[in-house]
């Protein structure tokens, strides 16, 4: 059965001690890319604006905007919420005043700017004894603090629903995405919130809250000592890290379950929030890539504007800047904003060049999964600079194995996507788009030959079984 | 190189809209993309970056593959032909001789299928797809040396209309466009690509005396149906007096009479192995492929009624174009098996299929053909019960 590779786990080899699993998986691929950020605060002049930008939120349908330009606001101001979710209140990062709420085609609300003051306040949002609060009081809190959009709902990845109670919480405690920040860099000395938020979270669910860490490397200060939570250890190469391949063998979504997610700061926040009383929008940022002379980290708030942590900062002038990472990250401006759920920002050459016959030419300086390009490229042991040409044109889906080779799941991908592509929704529920969301699908799109834009295409996938 | 950069910019205009040549744009772009690998970037949202490979290089890949047999057979074409008239004569005359059989075949291949495949591209204003620059190798590869070509022609086009275009083009097709090619001269025209006349090109000379123009497929079968002698015994005696060899060891290594590019199971070997390492085709199909032959084989020792089916399974392995069919027909990816799991099972039978064909069916001496058609018809089938099965399994997740 096994040699067969009839998928059952997955090609994982998982373990039972006590409650808490060891997960080995084997399916998947390290990018090692060039720009990796030293372990230090770099002395970047501070950011001066900052914004909420709703696009960030999935799943956001009716945003309603709570200030006028010209306002003034202290960090957990009420900024606006969803008319669709009116519980969950998102707040302003920093205090300073609004200057833009800058709007799109048919009046598309794409950004609150708000310019930070030299000193951010904090609105007292009043301290809490968790033992002494019930579990309605303690969503109550957490939703209108503007810490709520951290928890996210599988399936679908959306901005979890206060009403609902989750089978499980999911945190992942590595990032194994290209150039990640390190969480026990960014998150050193935050202890005791992480484990206050952890207690929290142990509250909103009927099981268990599953703290899954790096099984290969020495783990963090910060999750070294966690209670009131499963322990769960992961290794093997990307995708390890990605929250939805550790629920798919922890605790699988079935179709009418619900679970939640909450990434390490945001369960640093919810603990700030319960034992200062504040919503602490204070955060430190990677960045990182193959064109920023110093990659290292900066310490700033959500929503930072990046143009003074570039300026200067910069070899070469034609880049992308990257909120998030290069594989499932967003495209900004050299003025943009990062990212609600990032960490990371990466800047990397743009690729709009023609290359002379550079579909054929051997070489063992790009990056590829394939050994086709170069049966030699293992001599490069190195790190690969990277650039944003797809390096080929769309293509319809001919080879076949890949996919497979790079999703840890027991999911057959090209016949997901096919089932997205002709719109079958019994054929998308029955071979797993519950379990996955775009980043899970962030590798199968970066190997894929046909070059389909797949994350996008897994997106459609989940609006439609949403809204249907 | 900015030079041809230029030009293709100072074409351009012509071929976009409103440009004179506007329904050709396709080939415009098709043409400058082999020159150039476009100045296409990532989505603003999603993969930032993407992979080096493209269609465009496994597709080369695939050819690069060929070449060894390629080269080989242009070499045994030339070998065989001065074996059959007995003349000694250096081996830059057998690849002289050799080159003039073949290049017509692989140019005809190539000119008519690219025709075909550029006309469809402008009629249904799709891009042009790197397809066929494998199937036009394929396609001559499997001929007979000295095929009509009209005859090549003519397949060519019936493969790539009716095998691939009608079904929507490239990552569509469900036959293998070369093996339909193949199949249809087969049933068309079988007197140019079957018989023991036409796999040794004598080119109007008079073979010598005693030989035989018979493939080790139907030598092993008419000592099946005459039992006077073991088929080895037979494959070893054939065409000996004149030095031809069907022993083991050269039906390995392919100095043997058959279509141009699937007598050398060592060249197959050889495409296999850069097909294997750079991860372009399916290694478990190849491997289920040449275990299930082996297994069938030995399964008919068991059985053994006559003498062909008391053969060495190994031989299997050799004789035709068995080896040559499962390394580059069988693991075409759009036309085989697409589940891991269905791979397994695709290629086995296969093996086992062509096995059966070869030794119990009167009419047709070789099955390689036969079997990778009818395997890509039930490859559907096979993913259907192992896309099933992985269906059920999170069913049943789901109830427990």
């Amino acid at each position: 059965m096994y040699l067969l590779d009839l998928g059952r786990f997955s090609k994982a080899h998982s373990s039972k001690t006590d409650m808490s699993k060891i997960v080995k998986l084997k399916k998947g691929f390290d990018l090692k890319l060039v720009g990796k950020a030293n372990q230090e605060l770099a002395d970047f002049a501070p950011a001066q604006t900052f914004a909420i930008k709703p696009t960030d939120f999935i799943g956001l349908q009716r945003p309603k905007v709570l200030v006028n330009e010209g306002d003034t606001v202290k960090a957990g101001t009420p900024i606006m919420f969803d008319k669709a979710m009116d519980q969950v209140i998102y707040t302003s990062p920093v205090s300073g005043q609004v200057v833009e709420v800058k709007r799109g085609e048919k009046r598309k609300l794409l950004e609150i700017k708000i310019q930070a003051d030299a000193t951010i306040t904090h609105e007292d949002l009043g301290k809490a004894n968790l033992a002494s609060l019930d579990r309605d009081a303690l969503v109550a809190k957490i939703a209108g603090s503007g810490v709520w959009p951290s928890i996210i709902q599988r399936p679908y990845g959306i901005v979890a629903n206060p009403a609902d109670t989750p089978k499980a919480i999911f945190v992942s405690g590595f990032d194994t995405n290209p150039l990640a920040a390190d969480y026990g860099f960014t998150l050193k000395g935050d202890e005791n919130y992480f484990q206050a938020g952890i207690d929290a979270l142990a509250k909103l669910t009927t099981g268990k809250v599953h703290l899954n860490l790096d099984g290969a490397n020495p783990t963090p200060a910060v999750f070294a000592n966690v209670k009131n939570a499963e322990i769960n250890k992961f290794s093997g190469p990307h995708p390890a890290g990605n929250v939805g391949i550790q629920i798919h063998h922890l605790d699988p979504i079935n179709k009418g379950e619900i679970a939640w997610t909450v990434n390490p700061y945001g369960v640093v926040q919810i603990g700030k929030l319960l034992l200062e009383g504040i919503y602490d929008a204070s955060k430190v940022v990677a960045v990182t890539g193959s064109e920023v002379t110093k990659a290292a980290y900066v310490k700033t708030y959500t929503g930072a504007n990046v143009s003074t942590f570039t300026k200067g900062n910069l070899n070469s002038g034609h880049v992308r800047v990257i909120s998030g990472n290069v594989l499932s990250g967003e495209k900004i401006s050299l003025d943009g904003y990062i990212g609600y759920y990032h960490n990371q920002i990466t800047v990397i050459p743009e690729g709009d060049y023609e290359e002379f016959l550079g579909w054929i030419k051997p070489t063992t300086s790009k990056l590829s999964f394939s050994k086709a390009l170069g049966i030699f490229s293992f001599l490069n042991k190195g790190e690969f600079k990277v650039d944003t040409n797809t390096h080929g044109e769309e293509r319809p889906f001919v080879v076949t194995g890949v996919f497979e080779k790079v999703l840890p799941m027991d999911i057959l991908p090209t016949y997901l996507f096919k089932a997205i592509v002709s719109e079958d929704f019994d054929e998308m529920e029955e071979l797993g788009l519950y379990e996955i969301i775009e980043e899970d699908v962030a590798l199968c799109e970066f190997v894929d030959p046909s070059k389909n834009d797949l994350q996008e295409l897994v997106r459609n996938g989940i609006e439609l079984l949403m809204y249907s | 190189m900015k030079a041809l950069q230029n030009l293709f910019d100072k074409l351009k205009p012509n071929f976009e809209k409103g440009g004179k040549w506007e329904k050709f744009y396709t080939l415009y772009e098709g043409h400058r993309t082999i020159a150039f690998a476009p100045d296409l970037t990532t989505k603003a949202k999603g993969a930032q970056i993407k992979d080096a490979v493209d269609l465009k290089r496994v597709m080369i890949t695939v050819v690069i593959a060929m070449i060894p047999a390629l080269i080989f057979g242009i070499l045994n074409v030339g070998y065989q032909h001065f074996l059959a008239v007995g003349e000694e004569v250096t081996w830059v005359d057998r690849a002289l001789f050799g080159a003039m059989a073949v290049l017509p075949t692989l140019i005809v291949s190539y000119a008519v299928g690219l025709l075909t495949e550029f006309t469809f591209c402008v009629i249904r204003n799709h891009p042009i797809s790197e397809g066929y620059l494998v199937s036009g190798m394929l396609i001559a590869l499997v001929m007979p040396p000295f095929i009509p070509l009209w005859q090549v022609a003519l397949a060519t086009i019936f493969a790539v209309v009716i095998g691939k275009e009608v079904f929507g083009g490239t990552g569509m097709n469900i036959l293998n466009v070369a093996m339909t090619a193949r199949a249809f001269l087969y049933f068309a025209y079988p007197a140019q690509i079957s018989g023991d006349q036409v796999w040794t090109y004598l080119s109007g000379e008079t073979a010598v005396d005693g030989f035989s123009g018979a493939t080790a497929l139907s030598v092993a079968y008419n000592a099946g149906v005459e039992g006077t002698q073991t088929a080895v015994e037979a494959l070893n005696a054939h065409n000996a007096s004149i030095g031809g060899d069907f022993s083991f060891m050269n039906l390995f290594m392919g100095w043997v009479p058959g279509s141009i590019g699937e007598t050398s199971t060592l060249m197959a070997l050889v495409g296999a192995i850069i097909l294997i390492a750079t991860g372009v085709a399916s290694w478990k199909i190849i491997v289920s492929g040449f275990a299930g032959a082996y297994v069938m084989g030995t399964v008919l020792n068991l059985l053994a009624v006559n003498e062909y089916m008391a053969i060495p399974p190994q031989y299997h392995w050799v004789m035709g174009g068995m080896a040559f069919g499962l390394v580059f027909m069988a693991t075409d990816p759009v036309s085989a098996a697409q589940t891991e799991t269905g791979k397994w099972i695709y290629g086995m039978l296969i093996g086992v299929l062509t096995v059966i064909i070869r030794v119990t069916n009167p009419a047709y001496p070789e099955g390689i053909m036969l079997a990778v058609l009818l395997m890509n018809v039930f490859a559907p089938l096979i993913d259907y019960y192992v896309v099933k099965a992985n269906k059920t399994r999170r069913l049943q997740r789901a109830t427990v």
